[in-house]
């Protein structure tokens, strides 16, 4: 058996020594609120499944301050992964060429920005109105 | 021939969420977290009929699928990432097995119920 006592750098709160770590980290922790939201839709639709009764229950749940709560808070998570994920995208993604020339990463997140918007209304149009 | 990574399919569907996350998400938490439970629209945007009705087209059940499936796909892959972030270095197989068959089953159940719907 080994008796050797190597020293670890400790981990604990590393990230919150740099500003940069900290939006990093906040960024990871949006995937917390998406994965939980897409469980609550899960059941959402296991309910649906199981007739009117069901979903008419989930509907109630869906209104206790807690819910109501979480999903503020998760929408807040939802809208910064959005801003993230489009900053992020023209450094994943191949350059982008128009006319011989590389898109400017600006105009691609300026794009995708409204792309998003244009979306978010017809969703939105359509689950409120289709 | 050497092994073969699972990375690309992973990678993949963590992509295709995030994109689904990022262009949904924020509409379709405050309609049903929101909206809907605080009476800011009409109950009838979540009405059963209407609900039942989307789950029998094939549009709706593609839609329904895509927006539980992939986001977990997306939230799966980054917490599974972010383990070492904090310090949790060992069990990489184990937590594989719980974050991707967690988003496996979140595919597999919401697949199984809407052809069954």
């Amino acid at each position: 058996m080994s008796t050797r006592k190597p020293y670890v750098r400790p981990m604990a709160g590393w990230w919150l020594k740099n500003p940069v770590y900290v939006r990093y980290i906040l960024r990871e922790s949006t995937a917390v609120f998406v994965g939980i939201y897409a469980v609550i839709l899960l059941v959402g639709l296991l309910r649906l499944s199981s007739g009117e009764a069901a979903w008419n229950n989930w509907l109630i749940a869906m209104q206790s301050p807690g819910a109501i709560l979480f999903h503020v808070v998760a929408m807040g998570a939802a809208v910064y992964h959005s801003v993230t994920w489009f900053s992020v995208a023209p450094k994943v993604m191949p350059p982008l060429m128009f006319n011989g020339e590389k898109v400017p990463v600006a105009k691609i997140v300026a794009g995708q920005y409204i792309f998003a918007g244009i979306i978010y209304l017809v969703l939105l149009g359509l689950i409120l109105w289709g | 021939m050497s092994k073969r990574s699972n990375e690309p399919i992973v990678w993949s569907l963590f992509g295709a969420g995030g994109v689904v996350v990022a262009h949904t998400m924020p509409v379709l938490i405050f309609v049903t977290g929101i909206a809907v439970p605080l009476g800011l629209v009409s109950a009838d945007v979540l009405a059963y009929e209407r609900l039942a009705g989307l789950a029998d087209g094939w549009f709706g059940k593609l839609f329904l699928l895509v927006i539980i499936s992939l986001p977990l796909w997306q939230s799966a892959h980054r917490i599974f990432l972010s383990l070492h972030d904090f310090g949790i270095t060992g069990g990489e197989t184990f937590f594989r097995v719980v974050f991707y068959g967690a988003a496996l089953w979140g595919t597999l159940l919401p697949l199984f119920l809407l052809v069954g719907m």
